[in-house]
């Protein structure tokens, strides 16, 4: 690999600064905060708590719940408030990413809403939602097998690099977004956005392993800081 | 191999042990190591692991005592709201007998309540009880939300610590299991016993809590710190605390045998030592005025709560 330098100077394995903060709402049971580079994202989750939705619920286990959601001003041009067909996917993967860790046998008929907040936006923010949920639901004191953590790869000018911004997601080839239990190594969430070569696309995902270890780490450290005794 | 110490700070996925120990509460395992599933401290007993969690959901038991809301009045029930995902069910019968009365008249939406969880299905609804003492509706007072796996440190060790509260405070105080506490007394002790509750909840993971409170509670009173007293005694009472976070797990079927022994051997030494500490007659009859001046303080709450007291030490 070249010693390329990138638009943002960064290296080609280099993530963005990452800011990560649990418990940060007092009324929610949990909630965390997160900075990476441009994106800021704040995560409520309520529950395991009763629902009124009877269909959705499980008699055998617990369910969760996830809305993902941009603020109007958290992009450049303002986005029409609601859901909309991104916003929607974004919300289902969010899910389904992180329901493999969960272990919800203990709370049957019982339902967790996660809400996930875009306050602004700079690219990659599936991955930093879903590295924030999971944290909010740490805090939150719902079980877990492991803390999942999200982390995009990409190809940009015929490179793969790790952790796209905003220009390099609109500018770049391709962007694969990933999502992992870093004990295990197991991978809950693989999309695949534009064109790459089979030899590429396993560098593409190594490289986001990789970025996503690094962000387990700062997740980690957020949660210890919360409650450890001076 | 074990990766942790007892009491030690853990998160979700986080390797504690190897195969050859029992994986407990809050624990799981996986490709035969014994890994957290809880944001919690550790708890090593004989080869068993737990994680005591910081912040759960109260899961209704059989035999719990808890405070509810009446949320709605239906024909022959009343729903519960018991600070759970799961509500609870007041059946009339429960509450008098055979004969007919109108639901409304006896409790109404809103009236708040001392409870005991006669049964739990296995939908986890729970089927409430007001038999036992002190059971029943609570008027005026205020009620104060915790973390329910915080309610054994704001009881303390054999009740140390709320009675130093209601002591203090002049304050009548239940705690259900399911973490709401009835506070009742002068406003602004109320309101002061409701922050003093709220700081146990927010430091309950640290050691030497109750010197803290203690001395929180003097300075709000009386504007001084308390007078001295001898530091060895409040320490020993530190080291104590983690097996009081347990009073849940102890209740499991799984170790009731072997910690039922265990508690046996401690309080058959605790009494022993008492007996040496005390042999002052005199001494004992301050303490036993003392005792009766708190019974008239908490004419019939106080019981309630001893009442509770009675159950988690179990």
């Amino acid at each position: 690999m070249s010693e390329m330098i990138r638009e943002d100077g960064r290296k080609f394995n280099e993530l963005r600064p990452i800011k990560i903060e649990a418990g940060v709402l007092e009324r929610a049971d949990g909630s965390a905060y997160l900075e990476v580079g441009g994106n800021k994202i704040l995560v409520a989750v309520y529950g395991p708590r009763e629902s009124y939705i009877r269909r959705l619920l499980e008699p055998n286990t617990g369910v969760i719940r996830c809305r993902y959601n941009m603020a109007p001003f958290s992009v450049d041009d303002r986005k029409r408030p609601g859901p909309d067909r991104r916003s929607s996917e974004i919300s289902k993967i969010t899910a389904d990413a992180l329901r493999p860790a969960l272990m919800l046998e203990n709370y049957p008929r019982s339902m967790i809403d996660i809400y996930i907040e875009v306050i602004e936006a700079e690219g990659g923010t599936r991955c930093a939602g879903i590295t924030a949920a999971s944290v909010a639901l740490v805090d939150a004191g719902v079980p877990m097998k492991d803390i999942v953590v999200g982390c995009a790869a990409g190809k940009v000018n015929d490179e793969i690099v790790l952790d796209l911004s905003e220009v390099e997601d609109k500018e770049g080839q391709a962007d694969v977004p990933i999502a992992m239990m870093p004990r295990t190594g197991e991978i809950t969430l693989l999309q695949s956005d534009g064109d790459l070569t089979e030899e590429e696309f396993a560098k593409a995902i190594d490289l986001a392993m990789e970025g996503c270890l690094e962000v387990s780490k700062l997740q980690k450290e957020a949660l210890m800081k919360k409650y450890s005794t001076e | 191999m074990i990766y942790v110490e007892n009491k030690d700070l853990v998160i979700p996925g986080q390797i504690l042990a190897d195969d050859e120990y029992y994986s407990g509460r809050g624990t799981f395992k996986d490709n035969g190591k014994v890994c957290s599933s809880l944001m919690g401290l550790v708890s090593l007993r004989n080869k068993k692991i737990r994680v005591i969690p910081l912040k759960s959901k109260y899961v209704p038991k059989k035999g719990d005592v808890v405070i509810g809301k009446i949320n709605d009045v239906r024909f022959s029930m009343w729903d519960v709201d018991i600070n759970s995902p799961y509500s609870g069910i007041l059946p009339a019968f429960e509450v008098f007998g055979r004969e007919k009365k109108e639901l409304n008249k006896v409790f109404d939406v809103g009236d708040v309540l001392f409870l005991r969880v006669v049964d739990v299905d296995e939908i986890k609804k729970a089927k409430l009880g007001l038999k036992g003492r002190g059971m029943g509706k609570f008027k005026g007072g205020i009620i104060v939300d915790i973390a329910p796996t915080k309610v054994p440190r704001l009881i303390g060790k054999k009740g140390s610590m709320i009675n130093m509260i209601k002591d203090k405070t002049n304050c009548k105080i239940v705690v259900g299991q399911n973490g709401l506490v009835w506070v009742k007394g002068d406003e602004d002790m109320e309101q002061l016993t409701k922050n003093i509750i709220h700081l146990i909840e927010a430091e309950a993971h640290t050691s030497g809590l109750t010197n803290k409170i203690k001395n929180k509670l003097y300075l709000a009173i009386d504007g001084e710190l308390p007078p001295e007293e001898v530091s060895e005694e409040e320490e020993e009472f530190v080291l104590e605390k983690p097996k009081l976070q347990n009073f849940k797990e102890e209740l499991e079927q799984e170790e009731r045998e072997a910690e039922e022994k265990e508690a046996e051997e401690k309080e058959a030494e605790e009494d022993k030592d008492e007996k040496e500490d005390k042999p002052d007659i005199a001494e004992v009859i301050e303490e036993l005025k003392k005792k009766n001046k708190n019974k008239d303080n908490t004419i019939s709450y106080g019981d309630n709560s001893n009442n509770s007291f009675i159950l988690n030490n179990k």
